[in-house]
């Protein structure tokens, strides 16, 4: 099979002929190229004005709630001179002299500078670009980093060096609330420079949530001070290979600083085999005759010494994590391990279960549930738990990993059917990789095209990239994963109307990537061409 | 009804397998147990890569001292100090062994335990070490490794032999549990099954900064490579600076500027090349895949028509224009003192007919030539002229695989490099029973991207796996892999690069009996983490760790 498409498709220039189409599509070099994602609204005109690093300045309008000294703001004014203007060095002579000063005036509703972005952030901006000045206007300050991003992204420069910014005027709100990346931190460790600078990669891409799958089988990198012997014992390395809560802290805050929640995945009663390793008797003995076998399996949800660790271990994953959501995992519960253990089969039987292994396993996620609840968090999980329970809370999130688009449409209904709240992830399993173009499969996606009420779709909170690790480390990261999230970024926060032509959209997202590769994520290409700043690392 | 039952049960399994971090493709190659359950264990030859030819390894372990440690000419050798290659190779690996930031003055109080090894000499056996010269396909690599008291000796007959030999002794050096380099008592004896092991990268689909060339060449080194294939130019780009004809990059590089490669920076890659023993094959691909070409040199391409007008674009170089023969001479006169390499690779594939077909000037001559509608005729003509240029300037050249299948004349020594998946086995027959030299390239397309361990995939070709004579296998003198540029730049290359292609240098370096995969996995999981230490942001093989994660970002 393969050896045929080899051949029809000739040596070098194989799949997307037809792309070539596309390439030629002009880019005109000397307007702006567009924002990613695309805004909500957006009028511009030809009209440009020339801005001078040297006299462009942001200031708080007098109606503000938020003035000088909000952390938020003053912080990100900083990061967002170094990339409106990223040739400037401070040190150059004045060559636009005779330039008007330029100032861009934000205005906020809420002064909310010290706190976590959260599931009910507005993040609605109004950006008005005209002769010397620019006014931003929102609700939140989360609103105000949206729009610096946007105003980012229309300043250009010409042949010389000059930067311009054309007469624009954009009302711009995402389409859905939830717009995350998951990072899988346990199949590979990946160090903090590289989550930082993922979290930097997903603000120019306007995600605002990471989900840090932080623990799984293969390692427990989370030092708890609760268990300090969960990674001491449980890390690839108990050094060198674990998030320290200084490492844990300085996520959550420079997350915050992009207007970014970070929710916490704490997988179980499945993939737990790590967490084992510094906790004797969590995980169940398994059998093999009348003998323990000595291989472990999920959690045991037959002792009481269970559910008091897992009370204090979330006791502090609740205070550690400022978001009021945490992920519980429940998927992939692998039942062979249970049902050879005689102490979990007596209890069983003593529970009425007779063998049907998933109501242990509902009996376990509830028990877990009502911990997290009285931590006042609200709880997310995966497709699984609601496949086969179904008492669960009516506020649990719903997080759909699995099938091809006809079964998640399906399972959407349903689950919103029942008036539960859901996250689609199935679409963007992003660390599963082919030859192409495939960002336009992320970008193709239509979450809300499954038959339901009104009501029902917005049950839909949003949408989730996943990079799951397996192959996946520091070396291979940035490039797999941008820009091939940033289509789903647009498909996530665009009018869905407005952005459903790939072709349209390619040229945008071509110049979307060289300007990741100027701000220094090594983001790869999506076909021949260049960037005018290629990328200077190996 | 057994049939329904089976493929019930098959979706079944489908259904279940889907596993939330799995991939659903992969479970169901043939070993999907391997797959996920494979025991990272250690293999007896340790992080070897690619696999010497023999190998003794004994229990009894030296330490290393990072202070006292010296490599140096041995008394008999045919390279002094003066030989720059090997004192770069020296300083290289003792970096590489010790890392340059750990330099410690050895501590008096002698420290009990195994034995201290002071020394590794290096010793040239040949009467030319051929240590100012550049490396061919017919260089010697052998060479002869004794780790053992009172000194470790690496004897080999030229300096070629002696880079490997450094590199394995490199791989053989571990750190115990304090942290302390140790390496056992070996003997290895050890040379390449094939003489052509070489990565083709492709600078026209996008520009390939220098650094990013010099750390693949760094790469490449560490997995006994030796030949980069360096496909400068194609239809996108033409980043080559000629000093003939500087107008080809002024006009068809990205930017004249900043996308292209000056006489010093291809200078300075064949150097650093050379320096690791590694070839420099250039090629010039003609007459299609040409499009950059026409931008800065003006009627050297088929302008097309439509019906009896010129449409304004063009087709591939234009074959019947003595121009064109006058300007490939003075070119090629030009790439043959550029590079030192014995050979030229000269392209010569996926040549499109339909602009030579409209033009009517090309019609015209086709019928002086009593080509007939035969095109590949005209090809043929076209590549015979060049052909005997190139001979001109005492090149060798290779071609790729339609050259010679379309009856082209072909000096003896030309290399035939077969590209096409389908029939290869075919060709491999065909052009071996010619007499010609080959290469193969067409398992090992590496820009063909796949979700799990693909280098297995790599890892199992055999490439005298063809019918035919001994004789026959002979002239098969290697392979290359390939990473074409549609979607890779100095972002992704490097992961996408390595480990996969260590499978493919392990296959042409190592005895075709080497094909454990298991034991492959173990060793390659190794020396991947050992490319990352050394700073190559090398991919993973599945979940796990190095004990140096990349710091590049």
């Amino acid at each position: 099979m393969e050896a045929v498409c080899m051949v029809s498709f000739g040596r070098y220039t194989r799949p997307h002929f037809h792309l070539l189409l596309l390439v030629i599509l002009p880019l005109g070099l000397h307007t702006v190229a567009g924002v990613w994602p695309l805004p909500q609204t957006f009028t511009s005109s030809i009209e440009r004005y020339p801005l001078n690093p040297q006299a462009f300045y942001f200031g708080y309008g007098r109606q503000s709630a938020a003035q000088q000294g909000c952390s938020v703001l003053d912080s990100a004014f900083i990061r967002y001179f170094s990339l409106i203007f990223p040739d400037y060095t401070g040190n150059g002579v004045l060559r636009f002299f005779e330039d008007k000063p330029f100032h861009i005036e934000i205005s906020v509703d809420h002064d909310n500078c010290e706190s976590y972005p959260n599931e009910d952030s507005s993040e609605r901006y109004n950006l008005s670009v005209s002769a010397g000045q620019a006014s931003l206007n929102a609700e939140t300050v989360w609103g105000v980093l949206r729009g610096l991003e946007t105003f980012s992204q229309l300043v250009y420069q010409d042949d010389f060096g000059s930067y311009f910014v054309n007469k624009t005027e954009i009302d711009d709100f995402p389409r859905f609330q939830f717009r995350g990346i998951l990072l899988d931190t346990s199949r590979h460790y990946l160090p903090v420079q590289d989550i930082l600078k993922t979290l930097d990669a997903m603000a120019y891409s306007k995600f605002n949530v990471f989900h840090w799958h932080i623990v799984d089988d293969p390692s427990f990198p989370y030092q708890s001070q609760t268990f300090p012997d969960l990674s001491s014992k449980g890390a690839f390395h108990p050094m060198t290979h674990i998030y320290t809560q200084s490492d844990v802290r300085r996520v959550i805050s420079h997350a915050r600083m992009w207007g970014i929640r970070v929710l916490p995945e704490f997988d179980s009663p499945g993939h737990t085999k790590s967490w084992g390793k510094g906790q004797s008797d969590l995980l169940t003995p398994c059998y093999s005759g009348s003998t323990p076998s000595g291989a472990f399996g999920p959690v045991n949800p037959v002792l009481p010494s269970t559910y008091q660790f897992m009370a204090r271990l979330f006791k502090e994953v609740s205070s550690v994590f400022p978001d009021s959501y945490i992920h519980l995992g429940g998927d992939e519960v692998d039942f062979s391990c249970w049902s050879s253990n005689p102490d979990i089969r007596a209890f069983m039987q003593k529970m009425g279960f007779g063998v049907d292994f998933t109501k242990l396993e509902a009996f376990y996620i509830e028990n877990i549930v009502n911990i997290t609840s009285a931590l006042n968090k609200t709880v997310i999980v995966w497709q699984d738990v609601f496949d086969y329970h179904e008492r669960i809370p009516k506020d649990t999130v719903l997080h759909i990993w699995k099938g091809t688009p006809a079964s998640y449409m399906a399972e959407l209904s349903r689950m919103t059917k029942a008036g539960m709240r859901v996250l689609l992830a199935a679409p963007w399993y992003i660390n599963h990789i082919s030859y192409g173009q495939d960002w336009r499969d992320y970008y193709n996606v239509k979450p809300l095209n499954f038959s339901g009420t009104e009501e029902q779709k917005k049950l839909v909170i949003g949408g989730e990239v996943c990079m799951w690790g397996e192959y996946v480390d520091a070396t291979n990261l940035t490039p797999r994963l941008w820009p091939r999230a940033s289509a789903a970024a647009e498909r996530l926060w665009s009018d869905e109307k407005q952005t459903s032509s790939v072709s349209k959209a390619f040229p945008r997202l071509q110049d979307f990537r060289c300007k990741l590769v100027r701000r220094g994520i090594r983001a790869e290409p999506l076909y021949v061409g260049h960037c005018k700043h290629e990328y200077q690392g190996v | 009804m057994s049939a329904a039952l089976k493929l019930a049960l098959l979706l079944l399994a489908l259904g279940f397998s889907q596993g939330r971090q799995h991939n659903y493709i992969d479970e169901f190659d043939e070993e999907p147990k391997a797959e996920t359950e494979r025991v990272v264990g250690a293999s007896k030859y340790g992080s070897l890569w690619p696999l010497p030819q023999k190998v003794k390894v004994s229990d009894v372990s030296f330490k290393l001292s990072s202070g006292s440690f010296r490599i140096s000419d041995a008394k008999g050798s045919s390279a002094g100090p003066g030989c720059m290659l090997l004192q770069n190779a020296y300083r290289r690996y003792y970096e590489y062994v010790f890392g340059s930031a750990r330099r410690q003055e050895l501590s008096k109080s002698r420290q009990t335990g195994p034995a201290v090894l002071p020394e590794l000499q290096v010793w040239i056996t040949s009467p030319d070490s051929e240590c100012d010269g550049y490396p061919s396909v017919t260089s010697d690599e052998s060479y002869e490794l004794t780790v053992d008291l009172p000194y470790a000796v690496l004897k080999a007959p030229k300096v070629w032999g002696a880079l490997h030999g450094l590199e394995t002794f490199s791989q053989l050096v571990y750190e115990d549990e304090y942290g302390a380099k140790s390496i056992n008592s070996t003997t290895i004896s050890d040379f390449p099954r094939f003489a052509h092991r070489g990565i083709l990268l492709d600078s026209s689909r996008h520009f390939l900064p220098i650094k990013v060339l010099l750390a693949n060449l760094e790469a490449m080194a560490m997995n006994k490579i030796n030949v980069f294939h360096w496909h400068i130019v194609d239809e996108p780009s033409f980043p080559y600076l000629s000093r003939t004809f500087p107008q080809l990059s002024q006009q068809g590089a990205f930017h004249s500027y900043t996308h292209v490669y000056t006489p010093a920076d291809v200078k300075m890659v064949i150097e650093f090349g050379r320096l690791r023993g590694i070839r420099v094959v250039p090629e010039f691909d003609t007459p299609g895949h040409t499009h950059s070409w026409g931008k800065g040199q003006s009627d050297l391409l088929t302008p097309c028509y439509s019906g009896s007008k010129p449409t304004g674009t063009f087709g591939p170089v234009n074959p019947i224009l003595n121009t064109t023969y006058d300007f490939m001479s003075q070119f090629f006169k030009e790439i043959s003192t550029v590079f030192p390499d014995a050979y030229i690779h000269l392209g010569g594939d996926e040549v499109d007919f339909s602009c030579w077909k409209s033009n009517p000037d090309i019609q015209k001559f086709m019928v002086q030539q009593g080509f007939g509608q035969d095109y590949s005729k005209l090809e043929s003509f076209y590549i015979q002229k060049l052909l005997d240029i190139v001979s001109t300037t005492k090149k060798g050249y290779m071609i790729w695989q339609e050259v010679f299948d379309n009856g082209v004349k072909l000096k003896p020594d030309t290399v035939v490099h077969v590209w096409i998946g389908r029939g290869v086995n075919d060709e491999m027959s065909k052009v071996t029973a010619a007499g010609y030299t080959t290469i193969l390239s067409a398992p090992w397309y590496l820009d063909y991207i796949s979700y799990g361990q693909d280098w297995q995939k790599y890892y199992k070709v055999e490439p005298l796996s063809f019918n035919g004579t001994e004789q026959q296998k002979k002239l098969v003198i290697g392979g290359e892999a390939c990473l074409w540029g549609e979607y890779v730049d100095a972002t992704n290359l490097t992961p996408r690069l390595w480990p996969r292609a260590s499978a493919v240098a392990e296959r042409l370096w190592s005895a075709a009996d080497v094909t454990d995969v298991n034991d492959a996995y173990n060793r390659m999981a190794l020396h991947r983490c050992r490319m990352v230490a050394r700073g190559i942001p090398a991919e993973p093989l599945f979940t796990g760790y190095c004990p140096q994660e990349y710091k590049g970002i």
